[in-house]
This record gives structure tokens, C-alpha cells and sequence, in this order.
């Protein structure tokens, strides 16, 4: 996906909107990734001039922080919890299975574009492991058999 | 005649299907021509039943779970809705053992309502808690916290109201109230279950605190990973502000008290409150050096009271029904209650509030019905990721702060997790350093680059490579962070490690006589 006048018009908005808002950069991120998917680079210099911030603080920012994207991700995100209660429920046999289903590891995109495979440390459904989130639809007790609905249900959503 | 039934929402009981049965159910009184008000209530917290649909009758609510969308037609056709028997009925709700045992007072009202109807949360009890506070001044409201002997929930079991007191003594034009929400810790959920089930009962926490300490923000800072919590919390927020609750004037006083929710990123290090503050103020969540203290220089350097949610949630009942109440409950220094949460491999897994001095044994076996998987406990960690593991010859510690200090294990946020015997403790402390290599904020030294040495370490040791020495090396390493990391990330992770390489050192291919190199 190339950096559309459209992108810098809603980055711009955004950048607009927080701009009195103290610790701006927090909510500001997450609009931009909730407009475009994830954080452009060419958002920085944007920031940067607005904010009176250098390029190296707002990158800095953005990678500190798992949850922002600097690449565009698939158009489902399938996120699998490692943490140690859905481990001690299988979910490393859960893991394996997305792996070698979708034939990519973590932090990849499926060949079509439908699902990008992402790592999660907890959902909070630790009353229900194994869990995984699908988009931002949290699943409990998961099972192949669910990851296979997961899956299908989402290359037909893509 | 109408028939009233509730389903949850809350996102354990939705991550089972509750909104399809929801679904399958309406469909099916529509086709049956049968009248019923289903209400979406929250979850309380049994979920080994959920989804668990409640029938109201005469006598009381019956439980049906756990049911699924196949269930829904045998369902009516025992003419559930009428409270008649099925396969799946239990009863009563409130008379299951597994609730009746406990003592709710923080959760005093999860699961019984609409979590988004005040006049609910009003009938319930809700507000009497701000209402004392208001008739207070504001060095006795800290007063009575102090007299509870609350400590603060999100693990550190500080002494809350010396926490306050400080904020309070603090002169300054600006303070903030600050709720940590970012419950990252494998195995708890009871932060979850409170901005779900409950979101009224923190935000009046966080506002009696505003009250006690000059405070006229806050803020929740809540993690990404609970979007379901986010959109209940925002509607929340509204609706108090509509019925002044929040805001300006709150109850016809003078106190003001503006409160916004702030989504966090992903970062686990972001529980630590220092980090958490420098996250609100835009920046990287790098841990700061302390002193000074948030609760003197904390948010954009002003006087900051940074409680966890559950802390700020047993507020209102403390206000309520006094400090005494509260404090009867509990043992030694650790008084009240504490919202235990069972998670992992155990069969019946949910939210449990007890009071201090419950022990280990009860809660996996009376409570958890022992393993999921049906083999034989192993072992279970306690506290998060930063917890020790802890093995079946310590199941009959009771659940007490210093208890748990007093064998290197931590209370915590008071998840439980329980793993069977199939699992591998080698593999389990990899993970501990893994993890805190992933999460680390990189600012000191020996949590950013001792994490991933004691990975390589244990790989040595599994592999066979001059195993006493490095076995010596790993325990080195593990005291060089525990006593040179600048917080409880560095500073803890040793603790699963070097508690599952005492308690099961086979699974290192250590024997337990080995001699130190």
C-alpha cells in the first residue's frame, strides 16, 4: 500500500485533533492505526513538525510498544496467547497447528492477504484456555477444529 | 406471561459463545410464541459454567449451564424459562457451593445485573460509599482506609492509605488519580471482571479517592487487549457524568472530578507505575528511578495516587460499611478479602473473593475440582509471570502476604495457575527469561541482558553443557537481578526460575544432591 493524500489528510486530522491533549502520542497512535491499519513512517515527519518531537522520539515511541504496526497487516489479525495459563492448556500445540495451517510464523501475513499471525501475553481469558482473538473477538477453550472455522471464516472475510 | 432470563456479557462468557446462545434462544421464544425479557447481565465469575443462563422465579434465580447453542431447544422444551428441570439446571444460583463458600464484597454485585444500569447499581447498594465520603472530611475518609488495612491489589501490597496520606499531605494545585488497569499477568482477570461486571463500583473508588486526596483527574490506564472492558468503561463514564456522579459539582458539592480512559499498547512493563505514567504522558513506558515517589512526583511531577483496580473497587464498600467491616475479614497483616482467580489446567476455574488465610489445597482441589486433564498437579504459579512456581509440598500455605514472602513466593494480583504433570519446569523458567526479554523497558542493565543470558544459561544446562557450573552461573545471574534491577520485572523473574529449579531440578537433568562445581 502506497502513502495516499487521503493517509496524510486523515494523519493530519488526527494529529490536529490531540493536539492540546497532554500525552498526546498515546491516543494519537492508535487512531492512526485504527484509520490505516498501522503507523506509517511518513507519519513521523508529520508528528514531528506538529509536536516539536524528533523523528527518533516518535519512532522510538512506536516501537516500544507491541501493539503498533509499522506494516500493514493481512485483513484478519489472528492473535494466539503464549501466556502460561493457555500454556498449561496446550496452546503451544494450538500455535504449531496456526503455523503450519496458514504456512507462515508469527508476525507474518498469509500469501492472499487474509490473515497476519501475531503472538498475544494474555487475553484475560485464563479461565478458558487455550484462547486466541480474532480481530477483537476473544475465543475460549480452543480446540484444531475451531482454529480450522477461524481460519475459513476469515478467508472467506478477506 | 413473560418470562425474565439473563445472559452474560461479560468477554470469558462471550469467548464461549454467550452472544450465539443469546441469539438461539430469542429465535427460539419467537418461533414458540413464548414471552421472555432477556437481560445481559454480567458474569459471576463461575466459569466453569458459563454460558450461564439464570431464570428468575419465585424462590430465587436457577442456574442452567453450561449451555450451548445445541442446547437451546431441549432447553425449551423442559420449559426452562418457567424454572423446570433439565440436565443442565443447578439449582439455585446463589445456593451452588462454589459461590455460597465465598465472601463477595468487592464482587459483591458482579454478575447480578445489567453492568450499564445505574438505577441497578443504586438499588444494590451502589453510591452509599461516596455518599459517607461527601459527609466526610477528607483526612478521615484516608483515615478509614487506613484502618482497613487494605493493601494494594495490583500486587505490590502496599498499604493504601499511606499511599494516600501522602498524596494528601503533598501540597500541590494539581493531583491525579490514577487507575492501573493494565492487568497483564497470566492467570488473573478479576481487573477484567470488575470493568465489565461491575464499572460503576471503580469509578465511585476513583472518585471518593479524588475527594480524599484533592485529586480533580483521572485516569484508567487499561490495556488494549480488553476492548469489550474498554467500550463498558467509556459507557460508564458517561452515564455517571449524565447523573452527576462525575464531573463538575458531583452531588451538589463543590468537588469536582473529571475521569477519562486511556488505552494503553500492549507493553506489560506498563503495570509498573512508573512506567505506567511516563506511558500517559506520551512517552516510551521506561521505568523512572525512585525516589521520589508517584505519590509526590508522579503524573507530569504532581502528587499521583497509582492503585490497581481492585484496590480502587473495595474503596466504596470500605466507605460504606466501615473500615472494622473490612478489616475483620482477612489474617495478620494481610486483612479483607482477595478476589482469587483459578486459570489454567483445573476443572473448575472462575472467580473466587475469600478472605485472607484460605489455603492453596482448597482452592485448587474444594474449588478447582483439581486438573482439567484429570493427571496428577505438578505444580502451580501464583502471582503472574513474575511469581514463583509453587509445588504440591506448599499446598497447605494459606493465601497471606507474608506467608508467601516468607518461602520467595507472591500473593500477587492472586491469580492461580495450575499445570499437570505433563509439564516441563526446564521449559517453564525458559519461558520466565523469555518473556522478561520480550517485556523489558531496556533501562537497566540486568533485566535487558541478564534475561537473555539466562535463556542461553538454561539451554547449556538442558543440554548437558558442564551442567554444575552453569547451574552455579543461573543462580550468579539470578541474584544479580534480584538485587540489581531497577523494578519488579528483573527483580522477579528470577523467582519462577529459581523456584522451579529447586522444586523440580530433574526436569533440569539435575539430580538434587549435586554437587556445586
Amino acid at each position: 500500500m502506497s502513502f495516499t493524500k487521503e493517509s496524510a489528510e486523515k494523519i493530519q486530522n488526527l494529529i490536529g485533533k490531540f493536539q492540546d491533549k497532554p500525552g498526546a502520542l498515546l491516543p494519537l497512535m492508535h487512531g492512526i492505526q485504527d484509520a490505516l491499519g498501522f503507523v506509517p513512517e511518513e507519519a513521523y515527519p508529520l508528528i514531528s513538525k506538529a509536536y516539536q518531537l524528533s523523528i527518533a522520539e516518535i519512532h522510538g515511541f512506536v516501537t516500544f510498544y507491541h501493539h503498533f504496526r509499522r506494516k500493514p497487516s493481512g485483513k484478519n489479525i489472528l492473535h494466539i496467547c503464549r501466556a502460561e495459563s493457555c500454556q498449561s492448556m496446550g496452546a503451544e500445540k494450538i500455535e504449531q497447528y496456526c503455523k503450519d495451517k496458514l504456512d507462515i510464523d508469527y508476525h507474518d501475513t498469509t500469501s492472499d492477504g487474509a490473515i497476519t499471525l501475531e503472538p498475544i501475553y494474555c487475553l484475560g481469558n485464563c479461565a478458558c484456555s487455550p484462547a486466541v482473538m480474532i480481530n477483537e473477538k476473544v475465543l475460549g477453550r480452543v480446540t484444531p477444529n475451531m482454529i480450522d472455522k477461524i481460519i475459513e471464516r476469515a478467508k472467506e472475510n478477506s | 406471561m413473560s418470562y425474565k432470563i439473563y445472559i452474560p456479557t461479560d468477554s470469558t462468557s462471550l469467548s464461549l459463545g454467550a452472544d450465539e446462545v443469546f441469539e438461539a434462544v430469542q429465535r427460539e421464544a419467537i418461533q414458540r410464541n413464548i414471552s421472555l425479557e432477556i437481560v445481559r447481565n454480567g458474569s459471576r465469575g463461575l466459569f466453569w459454567l458459563e454460558p450461564l443462563i439464570e431464570v428468575e422465579t419465585k424462590t430465587g434465580r436457577l442456574a442452567y449451564g453450561p449451555v450451548t447453542v445445541d442446547d437451546v431447544r431441549a432447553l425449551f422444551d423442559a420449559e426452562f424459562f418457567a424454572g423446570k428441570g433439565h440436565a443442565l439446571c443447578h439449582g439455585l444460583t446463589e445456593e451452588i457451593e462454589w459461590l455460597k463458600k465465598q465472601e463477595r464484597l468487592t464482587f459483591a454485585r458482579a454478575g447480578i445485573s445489567d453492568p450499564l444500569n445505574l438505577n441497578d447499581y443504586l438499588n444494590l447498594g451502589g453510591f452509599r460509599g461516596l455518599k459517607n465520603a461527601i459527609n466526610l472530611k477528607p483526612n478521615e475518609i484516608v483515615k478509614t482506609v487506613t484502618d482497613s488495612g487494605l493493601r494494594g491489589r495490583g500486587g505490590a501490597a502496599f498499604p493504601t492509605g499511606i499511599k494516600w496520606q501522602t498524596v494528601h499531605d503533598t501540597l500541590s494545585q494539581k493531583k491525579y488519580i490514577v487507575c492501573n488497569a493494565d492487568e497483564g499477568d497470566s492467570g488473573t482477570y478479576s481487573d477484567r471482571m470488575i470493568m465489565e461486571n461491575d464499572p460503576f463500583v471503580l469509578i465511585e473508588g476513583m472518585v471518593i479517592a479524588g475527594l480524599a486526596v484533592g485529586a480533580d483527574q483521572g485516569y484508567i490506564y487499561l490495556r488494549s487487549e480488553y476492548p469489550d472492558a474498554l467500550k463498558v468503561l467509556n459507557k460508564a463514564i458517561d452515564l455517571a457524568k449524565e447523573k452527576g456522579y462525575l464531573g463538575d459539582k458531583i452531588l451538589g458539592t463543590d468537588f469536582n472530578f473529571e475521569l477519562e480512559v486511556t488505552r494503553a499498547a500492549g507493553a506489560y512493563i506498563c503495570g509498573e507505575e512508573t512506567s505506567l505514567l511516563e506511558s500517559l504522558e506520551g512517552k516510551r513506558g521506561m521505568v523512572r528511578y525512585k525516589p521520589p515517589l508517584p505519590a509526590i512526583e508522579g503524573l507530569y511531577g504532581k502528587p499521583t495516587v497509582v492503585n490497581n483496580v481492585i484496590t480502587l473497587a473495595s474503596i466504596p464498600i470500605i466507605l460504606d460499611k466501615g473500615s472494622k467491616y473490612y478489616a475483620d475479614y482477612g489474617m495478620g497483616r494481610s486483612k479483607g478479602t482477595l478476589p482469587i482467580q483459578l486459570a489454567g489446567n483445573l476443572k473448575k476455574t472462575g472467580l473466587i473473593e475469600k478472605a485472607f488465610g484460605i489455603t492453596l489445597r482448597e482452592l485448587i482441589y474444594d474449588f478447582g475440582g483439581g486438573s482439567a486433564t484429570g493427571r496428577p498437579i505438578k505444580a502451580v504459579q501464583v502471582g503472574g509471570p513474575l511469581g514463583a512456581f509453587i509445588p504440591e509440598s506448599q499446598f497447605d500455605m494459606p493465601m497471606d502476604y507474608e506467608t508467601f514472602a516468607k518461602v520467595n513466593a507472591v500473593v500477587g494480583h492472586g491469580g492461580i495457575v495450575a499445570f499437570d504433570d505433563t509439564v516441563d519446569m526446564a521449559k517453564m523458567a525458559r519461558y520466565s527469561f523469555e518473556f522478561c526479554a520480550i517485556e523489558s523497558c531496556g533501562k537497566c542493565t540486568p533485566c535487558r541482558i541478564g534475561s537473555t543470558r539466562g535463556m542461553e544459561v538454561i539451554d547449556k544446562i538442558k543440554a548437558g553443557v558442564e551442567v554444575n557450573k552453569n547451574e552455579k552461573l543461573l543462580r550468579d545471574l539470578a541474584d544479580t537481578m534480584v538485587s540489581g534491577s531497577l523494578c519488579a520485572m528483573g527483580g522477579m523473574t528470577p523467582f519462577p526460575v529459581i523456584s522451579a529449579l529447586n522444586f523440580f531440578p530433574n526436569d533440569f537433568g539435575l539430580e538434587k544432591t549435586d554437587t556445586k562445581a
